[in-house]
């Protein structure tokens, strides 16, 4: 009875195997547990051998070929046999060599459109202190001697500069660029980003997800910051941010189009939501044996009620419109204060943000509604005199501070997502650039 | 026997070649000269020698570095002729010098504590066996450029004559030098303007180890100078007496007349070029001959003969240099090395920035 | 002031130390009868005599042997070269003996000798006239090298090289001598040796340009003016010792350098400054040092190949347009 031989496993770590040497040829008589092949593992070169006795009758893959575990590599059986049935699902077998993940798959929804997922990355995470030996993997940072100086000198950040220079150099007019520029706290610089539309006329339900199983660090993390802090383990951060351009937009916006009546918090409201699909672990929450990360951006938006705080959701704000958001924001607050809500209306958002500002509140921690991960609480924004290179300037200034759950947001992650929200708020025309 | 040899015998000459196998013509009384000359003479003849031979002593001890030229042998030469000068006229010579630096006047100590590069040596332990250098008794050199010494001569002659010192220069050079073009253009420029050189050919019959033969098509030094229209003489450079008759002749035609002259005196060197010279181009017998005229012995017999010198004399003399010798070589062991700032001092007279 | 050329510059300059110094005399081929081949040493015979102002045969060896041996003996002798092509000959006197002489003698004689004549490109004289080899005397310790680039520079800095009591190369430019310029009439007027002239002040990048390139480096800088390219025109006047302290300051300041030659450029003056350059203010440049040299071939007789081997105004534009990255 013929027989297929397949890639065996012959180390531990081994997932696929390269014939060195076939040590038998075809037509070569095998017999049970003799040396067939010498096969090239993860570790080491090792000797298969016959698991069966007979005539070696195909050779399927050639010296110097790999294959994966369990693919047929050749066959044994009697000298006359028909192997014909043998070979066919033996070729056939051949699964594809790309190990691809499915996508998860996303909970029947029956408005669920096909959604782009953003091409736009998040730069690679590093420390915020910027480094000039540091770059990107396409090549050595090339900075003239008297930039790097400068560009010391003057806490620039080399890696947010592009270097005019040959090869990408960055010379001595490029850190003169910089320094005129307004500072946006030195962070990376971010790429244009991809503002998927929203289909016209859909109606967008709760958020699609994924779970991922919890690894052995996080789950640590969660059951020693629970035992110190209580249920959800916060820690806070805050900002100041430069909102004069914001401002600006919100008027001349306002002055294009009347109607529309845009706030500044739905300009908060839409680059939070920017903001945390460039950093999606932010835009998650914990499920005590797993992290979930949502594929978009719902916000629940803070609405004070005669009867209490209440947040209702705007749906995919990654996606809508500054109009659209201002105009949902509304109707829901709206609603929110007659108590006319549908509970999957304030239900499930993915990240909260309360804004006290109109109170004169300069800043406050908010709670993070269990189980997001985060919050943002929004202050006053007030001209304050803040120093620009050395002189003083009149800007308006507004603080937001961000509770995290430390059990899914490390201090860095969080960091990170603030120092991006506030770069996007104080250069709002990110949000048009597409990619 | 060498090819050489044989090639000096078929190209036997009559002017030149045969000379220095006879005694001096002419007479060189010895009377016309005062007993104190004569022995000052013969004491440095015999200093020279025994300094030299102490220099081959020290090099092969590794205490004189680099390159060591010996003057044994050609000492007539330089007592001779430098005993005709006055104390400031100039001699400028080759790298085959502690003859004339001793004759001229450096001491023998600071001479040998240059050659053992010292400090303490004439030129500060900075020149070596080929750049003794001493301003206070114009001796200006040392140099090693084969025939380099022969322009700057006429320059200084050129010097006093532009000054009106009086002075004369004596330029010493081998007759190897001759093939230099700087030879032709200095006898040229010295004959054109008058200049009071002694041009002073110590003819050896070796440049190294090519005899005068294999490299001069017309090997007559003093003969050459009839393409400058410059007066020559030809010299037994054995003799000292001829060596300092023709020397004062040749002073009186610079001092007087301010005209150079070119003197070809013919001498040997007993020992090789220099102490890394096995000498294979020249045969024992040859040497030996030339040894039966040594310079030395020559003079010596001729006092003796005159009752100017007795055997006493000479061991007394003998005595003294030896002291005079081992004088020199303790100075030297015990004089310190330059100090290492000394590298880069006079470099410039006048160092700028 | 008078405006004279560099020519009569160099006339005056000889003519007033010939006059201040007994000792100081001139020598060379065609100087005295002659007039000097270029006119440089006019009139001189004829105020000072035949004792002082001396023609030679042509003998380039052995006069400037002469030369030396006569400052080993105290005078202080100016050995013209009619072309510094000629000095070849002499090199062994000038390097083996003017050079080494105070050094080897433990300081006991020095050579207070100028060597002095036109060096670098005439007009369609060939590859054997037409050499410039400052960097072959500057490359010896012992030797002062000095490259005037105007009659004032010229005057000032040939008085200092004939006072000076070391052995200076003094390497006039022959389309130079022609060239008009405001001289001090003052005849004690000098400019010290080892000194550096701004000719131009400028704040993007510095041109350093020695001899025949000066003039061409300040008409590039006007150009770079018009579009907004500030440049510094350093003159360093002495090759060695090199004043390579303004340099240095100027490079501080503009953060760009461009050298300018006519000589070749491997082992010129100009790899030199370059070297020192990056030593000494590497934190300081934007981009590396530019050279621009004449052309590394025997300067060929066409008239149109000639001057395609010598650097001119756009190439000198291009290279501070290059470091400027403009």
């Amino acid at each position: 009875m013929a027989t297929q031989v397949v890639m065996p496993k012959l180390s531990p770590t081994m997932e696929e195997g390269q014939v060195a040497r076939w040590l038998k040829k075809e037509g070569d008589k095998v017999s049970m547990g003799e040396p067939l092949a010498e096969i090239d593992t993860d570790k080491a070169t090792m000797e298969m051998q016959a698991l069966s006795a007979g005539v070696l009758r195909k050779v399927l893959i050639q010296e110097g070929e790999s294959a994966p575990l369990g693919r047929p590599i050749a066959i044994i059986g009697e000298p006359d046999e028909d192997i014909s049935e043998l070979l066919k699902t033996a070729t056939a077998a051949a699964p594809a060599k790309e190990t691809v993940e499915t996508p998860a798959k996303l909970p029947e929804s029956d408005k669920a459109p096909a959604i782009e997922k953003p091409t736009a990355e998040p730069e690679p995470t590093s420390k915020p202190e910027p480094s000039p030996e540091r770059r990107p993997s396409n090549g050595r940072m090339l900075v003239s001697p008297i930039a790097a100086r400068m560009a010391a000198e003057a806490g620039v950040d080399l890696k947010s500069v592009q270097g005019s220079g040959p090869s990408g150099r960055i010379i001595k007019r490029d850190i003169e660029a910089a320094m005129k520029e307004p500072k946006t706290a030195g962070g990376p610089k971010l790429r244009p980003l991809a503002i998927p539309k929203a289909q016209p006329g859909a109606v967008y339900g709760p958020s699609a997800y994924r779970d991922e199983p919890m690894s052995e660090m996080r789950r640590t993390i969660a059951r020693r910051l629970v035992t110190s802090l209580g249920p959800v383990p916060h820690f806070f951060l805050t900002t100041e941010i430069e909102m004069d351009r914001a401002a600006d937009m919100r008027q001349q916006i306002n002055t294009l189009y009347p109607d529309a009546k845009v706030s500044i918090n739905d300009i908060i409201i839409k680059v939070a939501a920017v903001a945390l699909i460039q950093h999606p672990q932010v835009n998650a929450s914990f499920q005590d044996k797993t992290v979930r990360y949502y594929e978009h951006v719902d916000i629940g938006v803070a609405v004070a009620t005669e009867n209490g705080l209440i947040t209702p959701v705007i749906r995919s704000a990654d996606v809508k419109s500054l109009i659209d958001i201002a105009g949902e924001v509304r109707e829901l607050a709206g609603r929110a204060r007659e108590r006319k809500l549908k509970p999957e209306e304030y239900l499930g958002a993915t990240f909260s943000i309360s804004n006290l500002g109109m109170f004169g509140i300069d800043e406050f921690t908010a709670v993070i509604n269990p189980p997001e991960a985060a919050i943002l609480a929004i202050g006053a924004m007030t001209e304050k005199p803040v120093a620009r290179n050395g002189e003083i300037e009149i800007h308006k200034m507004m603080r937001a501070t961000m509770s995290c759950d430390h059990r899914v947001v490390d201090g860095a992650v969080g960091a990170q997502f603030l120092q991006t929200f506030k770069q996007i708020l104080e250069n709002p025309l990110y949000l048009f650039l597409g990619s | 026997m060498s090819s050489q040899t044989t090639q000096r015998q078929v190209n036997a000459r009559t002017s030149a070649a045969g000379v220095i196998d006879q005694p001096s013509k002419g007479v060189e009384t010895l009377r016309e000269e005062d007993r104190e000359t004569l022995l000052r003479m013969f004491h440095q003849m015999l200093l020279i020698r025994r300094f030299e031979e102490k220099c081959a002593e020290s090099y092969s001890m590794g205490k004189i570095g680099g390159f060591c030229h010996l003057y044994i042998g050609q000492e007539a030469v330089a007592v001779g002729s430098i005993s005709a000068l006055r104390p400031d006229d100039y001699v400028i010579t080759s790298y085959r010098e502690h003859g004339q630096a001793i004759a001229k006047g450096i001491s023998p100590e600071t001479v040998m504590a240059e050659l053992y590069g010292k400090a303490t040596g004439c030129s500060k332990g900075k020149g070596g066996s080929m750049h003794l250098f001493d301003a206070s008794v114009n001796f200006m050199g040392g140099h090693a450029i084969v025939g380099g010494q022969i322009p700057l001569a006429t320059g200084i002659a050129f010097a006093s004559k532009y000054k009106e010192t009086n002075q004369v220069t004596v330029c010493y050079f081998g007759e190897a030098a001759v093939n230099q073009g700087a030879f032709h253009e200095s006898l040229n420029m010295a004959q054109l303007w008058k200049l009071p050189c002694i041009y002073l050919c110590e003819n050896n019959m070796y440049g190294m180890g090519t005899s005068a033969q294999r490299a001069m098509s017309m090997d007559d030094v003093a003969t050459k100078a009839c393409a400058y229209e410059i007066a020559s003489e030809f010299v037994d450079g054995m003799d000292v007496m001829a060596m300092r008759r023709a020397t004062q002749r040749a002073i009186e035609r610079a001092r007087e007349h301010s005209l150079p002259t070119l003197i070809e005196a013919r001498t040997y060197r007993y020992m090789g070029h220099s102490m890394s010279d096995p000498g294979k181009y020249r045969t024992r017998q040859e040497i030996e001959k030339y040894q039966e005229r040594d310079p030395i012995k020559l003079f010596r017999a001729r006092l003796e003969e005159n009752g100017l010198l007795t055997e006493d004399d000479v061991k007394q003399l003998e005595e003294q240099v030896r002291e005079q010798v081992e004088r020199a070589v303790k100075f030297a062991d015990d004089s310190p090395d330059p100090q290492p700032e000394e590298l880069t001092t006079d470099i410039y007279a006048n160092p700028l920035g | 002031m008078a405006v004279i050329t560099m020519r009569d510059a160099l006339n005056d300059a000889l003519r007033e130390e010939l006059a201040r110094d007994q000792n100081v005399f001139l020598m060379g081929e065609e100087v005295a009868e002659y007039q000097g081949a270029y006119k440089v040493t006019r009139g001189l015979l004829e105020e000072f005599g035949a004792k002082r102002v001396i023609d030679s045969p042509i003998t380039e060896l052995g006069f400037a042997g002469l030369g030396v041996g006569a400052a080993m003996a105290g005078l202080r002798p100016i050995i013209e070269f009619m072309t510094f092509n000629f000095s070849l000959l002499a090199t062994d006197q000038i390097i083996n003996s003017a050079a080494k002489m105070l050094y080897m003698s433990g300081g006991q004689f020095k050579i207070p000798i100028v060597f002095r004549g036109p060096g670098g490109s005439a007009y369609q004289v060939s590859s054997q006239h037409s050499q410039a080899i400052e960097s072959w005397y500057a490359y010896f310790p012992g030797l002062k090298v000095v490259m005037p680039s105007t009659p004032a520079d010229a005057k000032g800095l040939l008085k200092s090289a004939i006072r000076d009591d070391d052995p200076v190369i003094f390497i006039e430019q022959e389309r130079m001598y022609g060239m008009k310029g405001e001289v001090p009439e003052d005849d004690d007027f000098t400019i010290p040796l080892g000194v550096a002239d701004i000719k131009r002040e400028g704040t993007d990048a510095t041109i350093v340009a020695r001899s025949l390139l000066v003039p061409t480096a300040l008409k590039a800088a006007e150009q770079l003016e018009k579009e907004g390219i500030s440049c510094e025109v350093i003159d360093p006047r002495t090759i060695r010792p090199l004043d390579i302290e303004t340099i240095i300051e100027s490079v501080k300041k503009t953060n760009r350098v461009v050298v300018a030659e006519e000589s070749h450029p491997f082992c010129g003056v100009g790899a030199e400054i370059s070297a020192e350059i990056h030593e000494r203010a590497f934190d300081y440049l934007d981009a590396p040092v530019k050279r621009v040299s004449g052309a590394d071939v025997p300067m060929p007789y066409a008239k149109n190949l000639e001057q395609l081997a010598i650097p001119d105004v756009p190439q000198v534009v291009a290279a501070v347009k290059e470091v400027t990255y403009s």
